[in-house]
């Protein structure tokens, strides 16, 4: 602080403050829904404190799910979604770590065409081919599968880049050395580059956990089997189905266990993540 | 860059990517092609047959009232979202900025939305807002506003915006936060020892300095309204009522599964194709830019 001007202190505080509310506030009322029982959430105006039937609410939907047709029991979903971020976020790491670490540490013809080719798939994100992208992966026998879900999602420029970023800023003295002493380029790579990664690998795999959990038209289009649904698209999938007696309160549970396990990891690994958003835009 | 020491293998380096080069060429340059090849066909009614007819699938989609209406909402939307989005989030991280005691706290607590789904977004905001229980759509009742997304086009964009830039802030606060916190603090003081301002130096000073992060994140803005508020839409609104709130992306999408009309819903994969190739260069020119800087 340059000077003391304690109104203006404290106006930055009350802004702050009203920011944070304003911003926690449809989870709070989502939490509160979640906590009261079905009538209760069919009179307007609704509460805004939280109810008694907290316990009684989430259990029904992890175990039994939401509505009376075609209803899939939550936990089964979270579970498909943990399968497919893990899925999409180690799948991610590894391929895009040793493609950088051959682009980087060898010299082979056709080096920089392999370089442009991974460059370009920064450019289209799956929403914009996704009608073709669908005819691909239907003609290869993946839908409905856990393969389908988390492969073609897999290619990754940015995390390609960011390794490479990394791999550049190694000395090359530690090259030198591991091969003096008669190291082979993978004994390099297993025992000194992945250990040095460890950062920029932490960093990689929250974001990436974030946006294999949060998938949305993908999964929506590849599954028609309940148990491979994943939870976000479920919660979307429900909102939307017109029910003569909603059940909001049940929806949203279902909402906050698919908003629990990306916020806890962003929460938890609040550094890695800041790390992550920051360094995948370079 | 590149390595002055690296390592003699023949083969090593294309097993290392061929994983990589697999996964793109199946899933991204065979469907990218597919999309370029079947944007220039019309397809039989019946399936099977389909006929090369040069540029008409494009031609046809430029007379096409819907497809200017989509641009035209496109548009409009990405503005708003860019706009309140950035405005909100810049006052957000000067405010967080000024005060130093409860700073990280703050931080904390601003971080998380960037980690709900776009989809989930769209469902919190509908509830919000839903025209029999939604709280705020109460409140706003009781001061005399009626506000219905479910039949009133204009608030469903609204709506759609507010949900979007929500679901955004966290991104914006982090990297205008960072932009903040890099600029020297001798710049700030020896203004402040001039006798200028808070106002005079925001303006003056920190407004300037923070323009390069700004010009990014609206480029990264402009991109996120484009295409990542796909979730956003179909847990909202669905591009409804009538097509108020179809976006270029949910037309796509509408047009190929729904409409199964492919030859124009790979038309339209084209034109978004270059419009993404098109801002993602415009993203790296400057950031080369800032780098020389």
């Amino acid at each position: 602080m340059v000077e003391n001007r304690p109104f203006l202190t404290m106006l930055s505080h009350f802004v702050v403050l009203l920011g944070v509310v304003i911003i926690a506030f449809p989870v709070w009322m989502t939490f509160v829904a979640s906590t009261h029982s079905q009538q209760t959430m069919l009179q307007s105006p609704i509460p805004v404190l939280p109810g008694p039937h907290l316990i009684e609410n989430y259990k029904k939907v992890l175990t039994e799910g939401y509505g009376k047709v075609g209803s899939t029991p939550v936990m089964m979903t979270l579970t498909n979604s943990m399968i497919m971020a893990l899925g999409v976020a180690i799948g991610k790491i590894a391929i895009s770590i040793i493609s950088a670490f051959a682009i980087v540490y060898f010299r082979f013809p056709g080096r920089m065409y392999f370089f442009w080719a991974i460059f370009v798939t920064l450019m289209l994100p799956v929403e914009v081919r996704i009608v073709p992208t669908y005819g691909v992966v239907a003609s290869l026998g993946m839908l409905d599968s856990y393969s389908g879900l988390i492969i073609p999602l897999i290619a990754s420029a940015t995390a390609t880049f960011l390794f490479r970023q990394f791999f550049l800023s190694v000395p090359d003295e530690l090259t030198e050395a591991a091969r003096v002493d008669g190291a082979s380029p993978m004994r390099f790579f297993w025992d000194i580059l992945l250990p040095m990664s460890r950062t920029s690998i932490a960093a990689l795999f929250v974001i990436q956990f974030i946006y294999g959990w949060n998938q949305y038209l993908w999964p929506l289009l590849i599954t028609t089997k309940e148990s491979y649904y994943t939870v976000v698209m479920t919660v979307s999938r429900q909102a939307n189905v017109v029910d003569s007696v909603p059940s909001w309160n049940l929806l949203m549970a279902m909402a906050m266990l698919a908003m629990l396990p990306p916020v806890l990891v962003v929460v938890f690994m609040q550094r890695q993540f800041v790390r992550g958003l920051v360094e995948t835009e370079k | 860059m590149e390595k002055r020491v690296t390592f003699n293998e023949r083969w090593l380096p294309y097993l290392l990517l061929g994983p990589q080069m697999i996964i793109t060429l199946v899933f991204f340059f065979w469907p990218s092609g597919q999309a370029i090849y079947q944007s220039v066909l019309i397809e039989d009614v019946f399936g099977g047959n389909s006929k090369f007819v040069w540029f008409e699938n494009f031609a046809q989609l430029f007379r096409d009232n819907s497809y200017a209406h989509s641009a035209q909402i496109t548009v409009v939307f990405s503005f708003l979202v860019a706009a309140i989005g950035l405005g909100f989030s810049l006052l957000l991280a000067v405010m967080a900025d000024r005060v130093i005691r409860g700073a990280t706290a703050y931080k904390t607590f601003l971080v998380w939305p960037y980690a709900v789904a776009p989809a989930v977004a769209g469902v919190l905001w509908g509830f919000l807002f839903n025209p029999s229980v939604g709280i705020l759509a109460w409140m706003l009742q009781g001061i005399g506003i009626e506000f219905n997304y479910v039949i009133n086009g204009n608030q469903a964009l609204l709506l759609v915006v507010i949900a979007a830039v929500w679901n955004q802030i966290s991104y914006n606060f982090l990297f205008f936060l960072a932009g903040l916190q890099s600029i020297p603090k001798s710049l700030i003081e020896a203004a402040a020892i001039d006798g200028a301002g808070p106002g005079r130096r925001f303006w003056d000073i920190i407004f300037p300095l923070l323009s390069p992060v700004g010009f990014f994140l609206l480029v990264v803005n402009i991109i996120y309204a484009f295409f990542g508020t796909f979730g956003v839409v179909d847990s909202l609104t669905k591009g409804g009522p009538g097509k108020s709130t179809e976006i270029l992306v949910f037309k796509v999408f509408n047009d190929g599964f729904r409409g199964q009309d492919l030859g124009g819903s790979s038309a339209q994969s084209v034109i978004l194709m270059i419009v993404v190739i098109a801002l993602t260069f415009v993203q790296f020119r400057f950031i080369e830019r800032r780098v020389h800087y």
